[in-house]
């Protein structure tokens, strides 16, 4: 019997698919609202850029490289699971995986060299933004990363195939924000 | 969704993904604040654009997909509008913010 996620039909679209989208629509006001308000508060505070010259502009750098590349990996998992390779989509969202996984450890070793230089979320409105935006991200990291598990494992054995496609929206999404927080928080000194 | 590109394109997506992040590195080196803003955010907003198209493939969603993604940034962004004076101004007609001098 197929799930009724993906039977219902009257939104135009799997029940699943739609409410991932509902999920992103969310997540927009989540994150849009914390960036409006940082580049707001970064505007009239150019003492700022002093304090982002103390971020690891490579370390962004190489995390953006990792989650663009992870976000190939679940886009081709989708077309694999599209073409019913269940086995192919769970390696590669496995390799995704990996990718969250080199991402967060990335963000740890460089949490850890900050706070030990003495910038903490209490340090000032800089360092509260950074740690805030960088940490719902984090977590947003770890929640796909574990949803993902269940995805990979129900997908090498071929079962539940269309939520490939869901998680990888999701993925993608995460993928988007990051792509902002980059040049946010790393590039503009 | 029969319409999707072949992995070809998805690792080409990819390629011009990566050349977009080193133009974002190397824009601000020229240490020229215009070109910064183009670099760093203008390519920012041009590989999210790749990543929507290409990879979540929101252009073969049904249309109302877009819709209620434009709408919550809308109403985020009016939101922020009505927020924005909070931050901006010290003083007001009928408020004082705590703990900051009025600017004169």
């Amino acid at each position: 019997m197929r799930p009724i996620a993906t039977t219902r039909s009257t939104a135009g679209m799997a029940t699943g698919q739609l409410a991932v989208w509902w999920v992103v629509a969310s997540e927009i006001v989540i994150f849009g609202g914390l960036l409006a308000a940082y580049i707001q508060y970064r505007m009239s505070h150019p003492d700022w850029a002093g304090y982002a010259e103390h971020t690891n502009v490579i370390a962004g750098a190489f995390n953006t490289f990792v989650l663009l590349s992870s976000s190939l990996s679940a886009v081709l998992a989708h077309q694999a699971a599209e073409a019913g390779d269940g086995r192919k989509a769970g390696k590669l969202l496995g390799l995704t995986m990996v990718g969250a996984l080199v991402f967060l450890t990335v963000k740890g070793l460089e949490w850890t060299t900050e706070i030990q230089a003495g910038y903490t979320i209490s340090s000032n409105g800089f360092w509260a933004f950074y740690y805030t935006a960088a940490g719902i991200h984090a977590l947003h990291v770890v929640a796909g990363a574990i949803i993902m598990g269940f995805v990979a494992r129900d997908a090498l054995a071929g079962r539940q195939l269309h939520r490939v496609e869901l998680i990888g929206i999701y993925w993608h999404f995460v993928d988007i924000v990051w792509i902002f927080l980059f040049p946010l928080l790393y590039i503009a000194k | 969704m029969a319409e999707h590109a072949g992995p070809a394109s998805y690792v080409k997506i990819w390629v011009v993904l990566l050349i977009l992040l080193g133009v974002s590195i190397a824009g601000p080196t020229l240490e020229i604040q215009v070109v910064t803003m183009i670099t760093a955010f203008g390519v920012a907003l041009v590989k999210a654009y790749l990543v929507a198209k290409h990879f979540m493939h929101v252009n073969l969603q049904p249309r109302y997909v877009l819709y209620v993604l434009c709408t919550c940034l809308t109403l985020m962004l009016v939101f922020w509008a009505g927020t924005a004076p909070d931050i901006y101004k010290d003083e007001g007609a009928n408020w004082v913010k705590h703990g900051v001098s009025p600017a004169h």
